[in-house]
This record gives structure tokens, sequence and C-alpha cells, in this order.
């Protein structure tokens, strides 16, 4: 059965076409990263697929149903997370208070509860984190709590919104390596959009990338080229590829680096 | 001290009042949003200045203006970033229009001050029921919307993807915030509302991380502080007000004294040393 199904899908957003025409069908146990320039609608998909933003046209059908808010079945971290840093409230708290979230009442865990955030928190090795302030943790400490959150459930679909942003080099490895572990422990499909396409080469089952209004889905070999580059980036695009890393240029500039740099600035 | 009516009924408004506005002011100060509470308390004064001057009780404009724009503030989104200054703007015309419906009713003068500042010592056993009631409905309505309120809180963006309305949630949190505000002020005023609805949740969310533990510490704290400025008002003849806006920052400076590790959570410095075999995912910000 496909996890996620896209057929002749336009996203608007603000008047902006985002994507246009695009069919796929994402299925499961993948490991999908999605890659694309700013503003090429990583976000804005996710989005779609959790069914905050309907398609103006076509269907997206999500583990055999249409998209639609509140979907127990996905996991989601989202790329907007900045209020959490200043929150006095343990990690604990923080991942308890998405527990049987939507229903009324005073927060209180019961036995069942209890025990999915423990398994959570277990699974990304926050065990740690629970006695500690939101306020107190660094950035990639707050990811774990983040990724405990979008655990909660047992999600079978789990969509990681930039989650390596932010991050040195270091931690960025062990957060696609605990990703991925997560992703063949639970055996559930993952897609995890990020800038930087070399961090993830290892982990990645195939990439979805992003632009111009397009998509193109395939393994690495079939879509980080330079004639389906050139068209998702509409303008000419070299893919140069050394010891084992790949290298993304318009004319002489490294376009990854170039986003990166973007993105800091903003 | 209790042998006078006025004392019994003032720590009976204080108690209710107290117990009612620690856990809004702990969700305002969670949320970021309370300079929005404040505001809402300086709209109050234009509701019962203008209640006054077409002759209804002051706490009825009090409590209609202030849920009114507590929902109007609802309604404008989750998200109050970049919005200081429209809500700093609003907050000054309401103390204008106040000033100017003081200016229409001379009469009214000598109550102002109450008003601005609170006078519990004044409260009498009608009001107390009305006490009574209001706080009962927010507390309850505050009950019943906590636990989808704490995640919208914590998590926008999630709870809004698993299914929370974040718009309804925040209009209805603001509406029942208005109607503490509205029985804060009948305490100390809406000018420091502050001092017993915001000081205390700011200081349990200091002395404790946990949510439960923080939502009673914030209620022990503002308990502590009504009480005993009421205390020290009637020994001192010092306005409660002054003495309970001096125990909120007393207590709120005393968070700052770095005490054992009985109250402050262990440092991150020490629990970021890794323990050998200790599996590696406590990525650390580059």
């Amino acid at each position: 059965m496909s996890v996620i199904e896209l057929r002749d899908v336009n996203l608007t957003l603000a008047g902006r076409t985002v994507l246009s025409d695009v069919s796929l069908t994402i299925g499961e146990r993948e490991f999908l990263g999605v890659f694309g320039p700013n503003g090429s609608g990583k976000t804005t998909l996710m989005r779609a697929i959790l069914g905050l933003l309907p398609p103006s046209n076509g269907t997206i059908q999500v583990l055999g149903q249409t998209a639609s808010r509140g979907n127990p079945h996905i996991g989601y971290l989202p790329q907007v997370r900045a209020s959490i840093g200043s929150m006095r409230l343990s990690g604990f708290d923080a991942v308890a208070s998405v527990f049987d979230s939507h229903r009324l009442g005073v927060p209180h865990l019961n036995k069942a509860g209890a025990r999915e955030v423990a398994w959570a928190l277990d699974m990304v090795g926050a065990g740690a984190l629970v006695r500690r302030s939101l306020t107190e943790m660094s950035g990639g400490e707050r990811q774990l709590i983040l990724l405990a959150q979008a655990l909660v459930g047992h999600p079978r679909l789990l969509l990681l919104d930039e989650p390596l942003i932010s991050l040195d080099p270091h931690h960025q490895r062990s957060v696609v390596e605990l990703t991925r572990r997560l992703q063949q422990e639970l055996k559930i499909t993952v897609l995890f959009s990020a800038h930087e396409l070399n961090p993830l080469l290892n982990a990645l089952d195939r990439v979805l990338y992003l632009g111009n209004g397009h998509a193109a889905l395939g393994t690495v070999d079939e879509v980080i080229t330079g004639p389906v580059l050139s068209r998702l980036y509409g303008s000419p695009i070299d893919v140069v590829r050394l010891k084992g890393r790949i290298f993304v240029m318009s004319g002489e500039y490294d376009v990854e680096l170039q986003e990166h740099r973007h993105d800091v600035r903003v | 001290m209790f042998a006078y009516d006025f004392m019994q009924n003032a720590f009976a408004a204080a108690t209710i009042v107290a117990l009612v506005s620690a856990p809004v002011g702990y969700f305002l100060v969670l949320r970021g949003q309370t300079f929005a509470g404040h505001a809402l308390s300086h709209v109050g004064f234009t509701g019962a200045t203008g209640a006054v001057l077409i002759g209804v009780s002051p706490i009825w404009g009090l409590v209609l203006l202030t849920v009114i724009c507590g929902i109007g503030m609802g309604m404008l989104g989750e998200r109050l970033a970049h919005r200081d200054v429209a809500i700093g703007i609003v907050l000054a015309l309401a103390l204008g229009f106040g000033l100017l419906f003081l200016h229409f009713y001379t009469a009214f003068a000598a109550q102002a001050a109450s008003l601005l500042f609170g006078n519990v010592l004044a409260v009498d056993v009608p009001t107390i029921w009305i006490l009574l009631a209001l706080g009962a409905v927010s507390i309850s309505a505050l009950a019943a919307i906590s636990r989808p309120l704490l995640f919208a809180s914590i998590q926008p963006e999630l709870a809004e993807a698993r299914g929370v309305n974040l718009r309804l949630f925040s209009i209805l949190f603001l509406a029942i915030a208005a109607l503490a505000t509205a029985e804060c002020a009948q305490i100390v005023g809406v000018l420091l509302v502050f001092a017993l609805m915001i000081g205390p949740a700011a200081a349990a969310q200091r002395l404790t991380i946990r949510f439960g533990w923080g939502v009673v510490l914030s209620m022990v704290l503002a308990l502590a502080q009504a009480w005993i400025g009421i205390t020290l008002a009637f020994y001192t003849d010092w306005p409660c007000s002054f003495w309970i806006t001096a125990l909120s920052a007393l207590i709120y400076l005393l968070t700052f004294v770095p005490t054992g590790r009985a109250f402050q959570p262990a440092s991150s410095v020490t629990t970021l040393i890794r323990k050998p075999g200790q599996r590696d995912v406590l990525p650390r910000e580059g």
C-alpha cells in the first residue's frame, strides 16, 4: 500500500503556485530526503500532507485516506519552533502534553499515556532530558524533545521539517543516524527535508527534489543529475561528485551553500 | 483582626481572586502573553468608568469590556509576536477613554483611585458573591480547556496538525483571562493586576519546571501575597495594594537567589558530560 499518493496536485500559498501538477507515490518503509531551494514548497508539501493546506487541484491520499487534519498516524516536527526555547517547562511535560491532547480536561497522564511518553523518550534516547527545563537545553537537545513529541502515538509516517538547521556537522550526523534507526526499527516512512544532500546520503532510500513548481522523485542517481536539477532550478546546474560526496553547482557557486547562507541571514 | 466584617470580606475576596488568577497567569506566562493580560486590565478601566457614566455598577462594565477585548485579541490570531505596539496603543487609548469618562462624571473622581489601584478593604458581601460566581466560571472553563491549551501553547504547529483548533483555544483562553483580570482588578486595581496574576506565576515557573506543581505553586504564592498583604495593610495602615505589589516583586526577586539542587534543575553543564558507553544522541548546537 502507498503511504502518500499525490495525483495532479496543485498547491497555492497566498496566490502563489508552489507546486503544479505533481503526481507521485511514496511507499512503506521509505526514508525520503526532501530537497529544493528556499520557497520551493518543502514545508508547504508537508502541511498539505497533514491536511492543513487543501490542494487547489488534485488529490492527496495518506495511508489510503484523503489527507485531513488530525490524522493520528502522522508524526510531525515543524520547522517553526522558536518559542519552545523560552518555556520553563520540563522535557517530560513537553512530550507528555502531546498525548491525547485533543481531548478536553485537565492535563493528566493515565497508564497508557505514561507508557507511550516513556517509549517515545526512550526511542530518541532523551531519558536524561526529562527533568531538564526547555530553556536550559541546547538546540540539539530540544530537537530530541521535538522528535519524541512527533513519535507520541506511534505514527506510521514521520514528517521532519529541516531538523538539521543550526546543528553542527557532528550533531547533524547523529540526528540523521537516529532518524534512520527509528525508521528501520519502527518500519515507518520518513520524509526528512534538508538544505544539504551530503549529510543524508548514506541514510536515504530515495530523494524528492522540489523546484520551480515541479517535483522529481527517485534514487539519488536518478534525480541528482544536471538535466533534472536544471529543470527544477530553471537555470543550468552541474552536479559534481567528489570522494563520495555530491555538490550541486550553478556556475561557480555551490547552490546548497548559497541556500544555507541565505537561511542564516534570515 | 477578623473581628471586623471588612477584614473577613477582604480575605474572602482575595482568596477567590488569588485562586482564579494564578492558574490563568501561569498560562499567560507560558504563552508569552503577559503584556496582553496587562492591556486587558487597562481596557477594564474604560469599561468601569463608562459603566458608571451610564449608571451601571463598574464591575459589569469592567467584565464586559475586558471579555470583549479578550475575544478580539484571540481572534487576531495565535501568534502575538510583533503585536506589542498594537496592544500598547489600544492600552493607552483605553486609559484615555477612561479619563474622558471621568471628565464627564466628575463626582466619580474619588472612586477612580480605587479602580486604578484597588481597595480590597471596601469589598462588600454582594461583590464577594459576584467574584465567586465569575471565578467559578473562569476556573472551570480553564480546567476544561487546559489540556489542549497546554499542547497548543508548547507546540502550536504540531497541535494544529493533530487537530487542535488553535484559534478557538486562543479565543477561549483570552476570554477566560479577561474574566480573571476583571476579578483581579477588584483587589489590586486595573494598574496592578500584573502583581497578583503574573508575579506568582512567573515566580512559580522559576521554582519548578513541572506543569502541575507550577500551577499549584503559583496558587500558593498568590494566596500568600494576598493574605500577607492584607494583614500588613491592617497593621501598618499602608495601602493593601502596595503590600501585594511589594510581596510580588520580593517573591520574584527571591527566585533569582541561588539555592541548592532542591529547586533548580541540574545545570546543563553537569548533565552534558557523557557517561562512558552512553549513546551519542544528545547533539549540541554548533
